[in-house]
Parts: structure tokens; sequence; C-alpha cells
């Protein structure tokens, strides 16, 4: 195998490894849910990214055929991080419901979102001031 | 070279592996372990790449897609049972 692919492949699998090694840290680190969703999304693109990028590569030099599972595996994962960031944060504030008397009125006749429901069930109880009254029950 | 950095690679993942465990028995909300669950499967996913290049076969790919299937899927329900009280209404 070329050595400048060799160093090239081994540097990515470093790559990877460094920043796999960081995201975990970061969970460990960082003090409460909503910090510690930002440490492994660098695992997730970075880490893995480079794992595969590796793998590519080595089965491009050794094989001589690119494959294409590794682009399907790194697509998923892209697609897939999002949504479950997403869906973690909003069960997470789901569980914290009891913090909304904290926040200040929003104002309007709907209140603050996943706290006082959504803008369909206050329009539903017709009220000009339905989210203060959820909010206040 | 490939051997030595995949030697560091595999040790890496595994202690972020540990590092995640910790989390997953420390957490102090539900979702805390949630998280560090999604993280362990990143994880093992990269490590399962590791040890395809290592083996030098491609037959594990389509272990890797499975985890993250499934690892995607588990996570996305458990969510959905703490909002919704039910997985599929």
């Amino acid at each position: 195998m070329n050595i400048v692919l060799e160093l090239l492949i081994s540097l990515l699998i470093v790559i990877s490894a460094v920043f796999m090694l960081v995201g975990s840290l970061g969970l460990i680190k960082l003090p409460d849910l909503m910090t510690r969703l930002h440490a492994p999304t660098k695992a997730t693109t970075a880490g893995v990214g480079g794992a595969l990028i590796a793998s590519m590569l080595y089965f491009l030099a050794a094989d001589g055929a690119v494959s294409i599972h590794e682009l399907l595996i790194t697509l998923f994962l892209f697609l897939t991080a999002p949504v479950t960031a997403h869906f973690v944060s909003k069960a997470y504030l789901h569980q914290q419901r009891d913090r909304g008397a904290e926040l200040p009125a929003t104002g309007r006749h709907c209140g603050w979102s996943t706290f006082d429901g959504s803008r369909a069930d206050a329009a539903r109880d017709d009220a000009p001031d339905a989210g203060d009254k959820t909010r206040n029950a | 070279m490939i051997a030595y950095a995949l030697l560091f690679g595999f040790v890496a993942v595994s202690i972020a592996l540990l590092l995640n465990l910790w989390r997953v028995f420390a957490g102090p909300t539900p979702m805390d372990r949630v998280l560090a669950v999604d993280t362990m499967v990143i994880n093992v996913i990269a490590l399962i790449i590791l040890f395809g290049i290592h083996q030098h076969t491609t037959i594990y790919f389509e272990a890797a897609l499975l985890f993250a299937m499934f690892g995607f899927i588990s996570t996305v329900a458990y969510c959905r049972f703490v909002l919704r009280g039910d997985v599929i209404e």
C-alpha cells in the first residue's frame, strides 16, 4: 500500500478516536443535560465520519472497489442525529414542566410551547389569556 | 502503521464507552441515561467499523447499519413514551 495513503488512513483513525473520547468526556464533564447534548454530536459527526472515511479509503486501496455501505451509514447518522437531539431536549423540557412558572408571560393568547400546550389548545379554550391560565393552574 | 492507529482507536473508543457507562449509572434524570445510551450506540458503530478494518472484511458494515437504525429507533421510542405516554398512538 502507498505510504501516503497509509499515513492518511492512520491519521483519520486517530482523529476519529480522539473525537470519540472528547465527546464522551464532555458527556461526563458538562453540568446539565442541555449542555451535555452538545458533546456527543462531535462524536457522531467527526468521530464516526472520520472512521467511515478511513474505512472507505482502506478498502478502496486494498480491494480497488468503492463500497457504498459507509456512505449509507454516514447519511443515516447525519439525518438522525438532529432528530434524536431534538427529541431528547423536548422530552427533558417536558419533564421540567414545574419550572415553567419561572418564565415571564408571553404577552400573547397562547403560552410557552411545551410548557403550556400548543396554539391549537389555546385557541380551543377561546379565552384571550388561555396560556396564562394553563400555566398558573 | 495502520495497526498502531487501530490499537489507539480501540483503546480510545473503549475508554469513551466506559465514560458513557458511568453517565448511564450516574445520570440524574432519565433523559441523561437515554442520551448516554445513544452515545454508546454511536461509539459501538465506530468500534465495529474499526474492527472491520482490523479484520480486513466488509461484512461488519451491515451490523453497523443495524446498530445505527436500532439506536435511533430506541431513542425516539423512549422520548416519545416520555412525551406522550405511549409509543404508537
